[in-house]
């Protein structure tokens, strides 16, 4: 079997799994987001009274943190007084962040775990060999009711990443240029596995970056084996016993590929899908008006800290903006305490409160009719940041700051480069 | 549950992202009827004023990709969508939909073979499926057991309600 049949198999009680079977799962972790007062509605058409585990479920007030709108302020309202009424104590204000990353920070995530979400990003999670998947809020309320959930058995696929890296390249690089290969349904229903030399070297905020956009290829969940420097991420983190599944060697994949990243120069998922995918060096001088940092996917300390890095002691293009949104409390006291808030600021980049903010168009950071902007995030649909006519253009963190810098879309392996040589 | 589905086909594209049929915009609501009035509104602003109850909504590979919101299957079941019918699904959007109990139908080459405004004819149970219009067969795969029962019952949440009742019975009856 494979590491998550493995996981599958514990969950539900049983010795071993079948792709394809139907699995009802003992869920470690539920976490719902604050677009899902549903959750709670949902919970209660099915004759939900009290929770099933409530130290099993997690709220985070992530979506709309803080309200902007009297609606949001209600909903979020909502979900403190049941969280209160349910004894429910994981309870994640407006001040915490992006829900994967809160979850992160705060020890919750483990390898081997069964994590449900309503949330699409939640396949981040195979960054540490836990099994992470997104649900709606019905879905959901069938957790809060009775603490499982029904889960088909996924085929699973290899991909594996070998060579090196150059200059300016991140695994958000990576990952954009595997989606472009192989489109936006490649995965729909299976799990996607990646191992290779590359993710050695790769720290494990490129490896959550990387498990992240499997979602924009279908995938209903990714996974990394747990090495020694998840484990060490994990040691001041995590107070819970965990042990970690290996997959047997005998295992059949549904599909093995190989990538070799060292040719990979950095890429742009165009307009309108993500599956849309050039290299950068082809829309050299787009013009761009708003650089966007943050979200899931690319609002980490260390995309922070690139970003500080292309534009210390410089000023951002005039007529450009630059919004950059910590994923997290951790995340922003990071940046803080390592002086790349202070960096930005100065160049003229404009912080916005830890969460999800304007990566799917709903506060902080809205585009207007004809407006571009190159964001850090995971998506580029139609009137996904704002304005249907709006376009959106996605790449990595150091993309993003080098477009703040220039105004339009410049290749940052260049800016790096001379950086490296100063 | 309807097992034998007529209707006019509404047709849509390949990768229609919940983004589409549901714009970010209006995720904080959270009543049905203020939902369904946003329904598709980013993939045709016109969709509901053209959008008859009981038309069959066609789509092409991974109908309804992207964000878990379930507003996106809300919307369409509260229009009054009768089924979905598309080449391949979103995952998140096939259970999302299925738990409300809208009937969603996978039908390999379907983009192909129905035009807009086209009958459409589909057995759920027999798995026949054709479009009237054209007199031609559709391929169409037969629902799961576990799906067909969740639908059957009416959606996930009537199933788990009985569930539930089963469970406080039998406490009842130990005590």
């Amino acid at each position: 079997m494979h590491a998550i049949e493995k996981i599958l198999a514990r969950a539900s009680g049983q010795d071993s799994v079948v792709t394809g079977q139907i699995v009802n799962c003992r869920v470690d972790l539920a976490e719902v987001n604050d677009l899902y007062p549903q959750t709670i509605f949902s919970f209660q058409e099915m004759g939900g009274t009290r929770v099933h585990s409530p130290e099993r479920i997690t709220f985070i007030l992530d979506h709309y943190a803080p309200a902007s709108s009297i609606q949001q302020a209600e909903n979020q309202k909502l979900m403190r007084e049941f969280c209160k009424d349910q004894g429910i104590d994981l309870l994640f204000d407006v001040d915490s962040g992006v829900c994967h990353q809160v979850m992160v920070d705060n020890g919750l995530v483990y390898p081997g775990m069964i994590l449900i979400a309503t949330d699409s990003h939640t396949t981040t999670h195979g960054a540490f060999g836990a099994f992470g998947t997104g649900v709606g809020a019905t879905d959901l309320a069938v957790i809060m009711a009775t603490g499982h959930l029904w889960l088909r058995v996924p085929e699973i696929i290899r991909i594996n990443l070998n060579g090196s890296l150059a200059t300016g390249v991140y695994s958000k690089d990576v990952i954009l240029h595997i989606i472009g290969k192989l489109g936006a349904d490649y995965a729909i229903y299976k799990a996607v596995e990646f191992s290779g030399t590359v993710l050695d070297n790769w720290s494990i905020s490129e490896r959550m970056a990387l498990c992240n956009m499997t979602t924009e290829m279908g995938a209903k969940s990714a996974y990394i084996q747990p090495d020694q420097a998840t484990l060490d991420f994990l040691a001041d983190k995590v107070t819970k016993n965990f042990d970690i599944v290996e997959t047997d060697v005998d295992f059949e994949y549904a599909e093995e590929l190989f990538f070799d990243v060292t040719p990979i120069t950095p890429q742009l998922a165009v307009p309108q899908s993500v599956d849309n995918v050039l290299p950068l060096t082809e829309l050299v001088g787009t013009p761009v008006h708003q650089a966007y940092l943050g979200s899931c996917t690319g609002g980490r300390a260390e995309d922070i800290a690139v970003a500080a890095r292309i534009l210390a002691g410089k000023k951002i293009n005039p007529g450009t903006r630059m919004i950059v949104v910590p994923a997290s409390k951790q995340v922003y006291l990071d940046a803080l305490r390592h002086g790349d808030v202070e960096k930005l600021v100065e160049a003229g980049a404009t912080f916005v409160t830890p969460g999800c903010a304007a990566c799917l168009g709903t506060h902080e950071g809205i585009l207007a009719a004809g407006e571009v902007c190159l964001a850090s995030t995971n998506r580029n649909f139609p009137g996904r940041m704002g304005h249907v006519k709006s376009s959106v253009y996605l790449g990595s963190p150091a993309a993003v700051a080098a477009a703040a810098l220039t105004g339009k879309i410049t290749d940052p392996s260049e800016i790096l480069q001379k950086l490296e040589q100063e | 549950m309807k097992t034998t589905i007529e209707g006019k086909a509404f047709v849509f594209g390949n990768n229609l992202d919940t983004d589409q049929i549901y714009p970010g915009q209006y995720l904080e609501l959270a009543k049905e009827e203020d939902i369904k009035k946003h329904a598709m509104e980013g993939a045709n602003p016109h969709f509901i004023s053209l959008f008859q109850p009981g038309d069959i909504i066609v789509g092409g590979t991974n109908f309804g990709c992207g964000s878990s919101r379930e507003h996106a299957a809300i919307a369409l079941k509260a229009v009054g969508a009768q089924a979905i019918v598309a080449e391949s699904f979103a995952r998140i959007f096939y259970r999302n939909a299925i738990n409300l109990g809208l009937t969603l139908v996978v039908s390999p080459g379907i983009s192909k073979l129905v035009s807009q405004k086209d009958a459409l004819k589909i057995d759920i149970e027999t798995g026949r499926a054709q479009n009237i219009t054209t007199k031609e067969d559709l391929n169409i795969q037969p629902l799961s057991d576990y799906v067909l029962d969740i639908l059957r019952m009416g959606g996930i949440k009537p199933l788990v309600k009985h569930q539930l009742q089963k469970i406080e019975a039998s406490l009842d009856m130990q005590k």
